[in-house]
């Protein structure tokens, strides 16, 4: 059942183009104001959920419901209420970046300032520049600027910081997380799992178009995929242990060694990117598992039929 | 927290046209190549034509005086301008917004496709306007072509060029759908205009055409587009030449209002933002 209480609600959503399955039977909500980022490999499904609720691609089945409304009949009124950052753009570009802003300011009914929105991202020095002279960082932070011009309740972005110096991310954060304080409900993709981790309240995990794991960032994986590691050198030789008390494993290795200190120690606590990438390769591997055993089954059959 | 909009405010789809002709003429003229192989190629054509064919005899006016080679080709190359301004310029134009981002990103905004819509004809009225001004006056200046002074014949010249410009211009909107990405747009739609103005009257001179050719000509519009400015530019002692040995204005408003119609149903039919599911 939809829930429409919450600003986005999926249920069993499948994706299929042609014989191949995009996407599986994927179900998750977003609550209004929350920030929700949805990770995954390259072709998992990420941006067919993402364009299915922007109301880009048809769904195969499944129900979907953004903003209360469902996107695949979503009118104009609907999509003033939206923020739309697409994956890539290569426009010809023959406008300035405020030529660019104003214009899309004026298709909103709420719009915000275009300058606030130019200095929001960074570029009050290329107000003046054509689009098309601008760098790719650059251009990123247009397309940004123009999924945040209207002053939407819900902004989609996929990739966006794709291109980004580490500077230009950080100032990014900033902006988002001021888009947050406002109250507006984002649904974010990307590679960066810090990025997922700095932004997100919770995140879901996509592979092979379906959600292998989804809870609050500091959840996901469980605890046991939190456990910290330590490391150390002994006789040259790199050493780990997974302990849930560290610090009194620390204390026994220096007891162990005479009370001298213990060389190349230090204590990990596993990154949402370390998690992220055992999940999905437990994920690869189970899967490669089932495709075996399958194969597996198929020649007992046949064995049998013998 | 912005408050939920039911409603859009009436008016806005007029108003949106109105901002993006303004967008569209801007950014028209700032792509070099659109501004040479569309807005300037007819008057590069009459220029050459003119100066090529100085010494060749196009028949008299009614006292007897020669018609010049600019006086003769200025009707064909006006006629060119609006089959470039319009249909090639925005079938184009349309196909390439469409494979580079653009019509994705103003899909996922509130923009009318109607507003889009003004937005490209307008652009190609007054590019085409332009265009048409600015031949009138190489031709005057230039070539000393001697321009109407009735002003039924600008009533004529005006009617041909509207009802032309439009059909043109939702020709191509019509015509964007065909190529299938922006790369092959020019290499699609270039054949097909050129073609179009080689059987049309625009450089060959259309009585010469054998009769079958004329014939197949008249069921596309660029030919009674360049026979509505003949009617207009050339004196009456032309006239007698036209198929059925007459200008045929109410012929020029059948068949291109015909084109109009046809343009404007698949138009509706087939315009997407993006194609969906590829």
């Amino acid at each position: 059942m939809i829930n429409s209480d919450v600003a986005v609600s999926v249920r069993d959503l499948r994706k299929r183009y042609g014989k191949f399955v995009a996407l599986d039977g994927v179900s998750f909500d977003i609550a209004h104001g929350e920030t929700f980022a949805l990770l995954g490999p390259n072709g998992a499904g990420k941006s067919t959920t993402i364009e299915i609720l922007e109301g880009y691609r048809d769904r195969t089945s499944g129900e979907t419901s953004v903003l209360g409304v469902d996107p695949g009949t979503g009118g104009l009124a609907w999509k003033a209420r939206l923020g739309i950052v697409l994956q890539s753009s290569g426009e010809s570009g023959n406008v300035t970046v405020r030529e660019q802003l104003t214009h899309f300011a004026g298709i909103y009914p709420h719009p915000r300032d275009v300058d606030e929105v130019l200095a929001a991202v960074g570029l009050e020095q290329q107000h003046k520049t054509l689009m098309r002279k601008l760098s790719g960082g650059q251009r990123r932070r247009v397309d940004v600027a123009l999924g945040i011009i209207g002053g939407p309740e819900l902004l989609f972005l996929d990739e966006p910081t794709t291109g980004f110096d580490p500077e230009a991310r950080r100032q990014f954060w900033g902006l988002i997380r001021e888009l947050k304080n406002d109250g507006t409900t984002i649904l974010l993709t990307t590679h960066y799992l810090d990025e997922a981790a700095a932004l997100g309240d919770r995140a879901g995990i996509i592979a092979g178009g379906a959600l292998i794991d989804i809870g609050t960032i500091d959840a996901i994986g469980g605890a046991e995929a939190r456990v910290p590691v330590v490391r150390w050198l002994e006789n040259g030789a790199r050493r780990e242990q997974r302990t849930a008390e560290p610090a009194t494993f620390v204390a026994r290795l220096v007891s162990d060694n005479g009370g001298r200190e213990v060389f190349g120690l230090e204590v990990v606590r596993p990154s949402l990117e370390d998690i992220y990438l055992d999940l999905v390769s437990r994920f690869e591997t189970g899967e490669r598992d089932d495709s075996l055993a399958a194969t597996h089954g198929v020649l007992n059959q046949q064995e049998a039929t013998r | 927290m912005t408050t939920t909009i039911t409603r859009l405010p009436a008016g806005r789809t007029a108003r949106l046209g109105l901002s993006r002709i303004a967008n569209e003429v801007r950014a028209y003229f700032r792509q070099g190549d659109s501004v040479f192989f569309t807005f300037l190629f007819p008057v590069v054509m009459l220029t050459i034509f003119s100066t090529a064919f100085s010494n060749g005899s196009f028949g008299t006016d009614s006292a007897g005086n020669d018609v010049s080679a600019a006086a003769y080709y200025l009707p064909g190359m006006l006629a060119a301008g609006l089959l470039l301004s319009g249909l090639q310029n925005l079938a184009i134009d349309i196909a390439i917004e469409r494979s580079d981002g653009t019509l994705k990103r103003l899909a996922g905004t509130p923009l009318p496709v109607v507003s889009y819509f003004i937005g490209k004809i307008g652009q190609v009225l007054v590019t085409g306007a332009a265009q048409a001004a600015l031949l009138l006056i190489v031709a005057a200046v230039l070539f000393g072509v001697e321009l109407p002074t009735e002003a039924g014949q600008w009533a004529t010249f005006v009617w041909v060029f509207l009802l032309g410009v439009t059909t043109s211009a939702v020709l191509g909107i019509a015509l964007s759908r065909v190529p299938r990405s922006g790369k092959s747009a020019t290499s699609v739609i270039l054949p097909i205009t050129l073609v179009l103005q080689f059987i049309s009257g625009v450089y060959l001179p259309f009585t010469q055409l054998p009769d079958w050719l004329q014939n197949v000509a008249s069921v596309f519009p660029l030919k009674w587009m360049a026979q509505g400015m003949r009617s207009v530019f050339l004196p009456d002692t032309f006239e007698s030449l036209e198929q059925g040995g007459s200008w045929d204005l109410a012929g020029v408003v059948l068949v291109t209002g015909l084109w109009l119609v046809v343009g404007l149903i698949l138009c509706r039919i087939t315009f997407r933002w993006i194609r969906k599911d590829s």
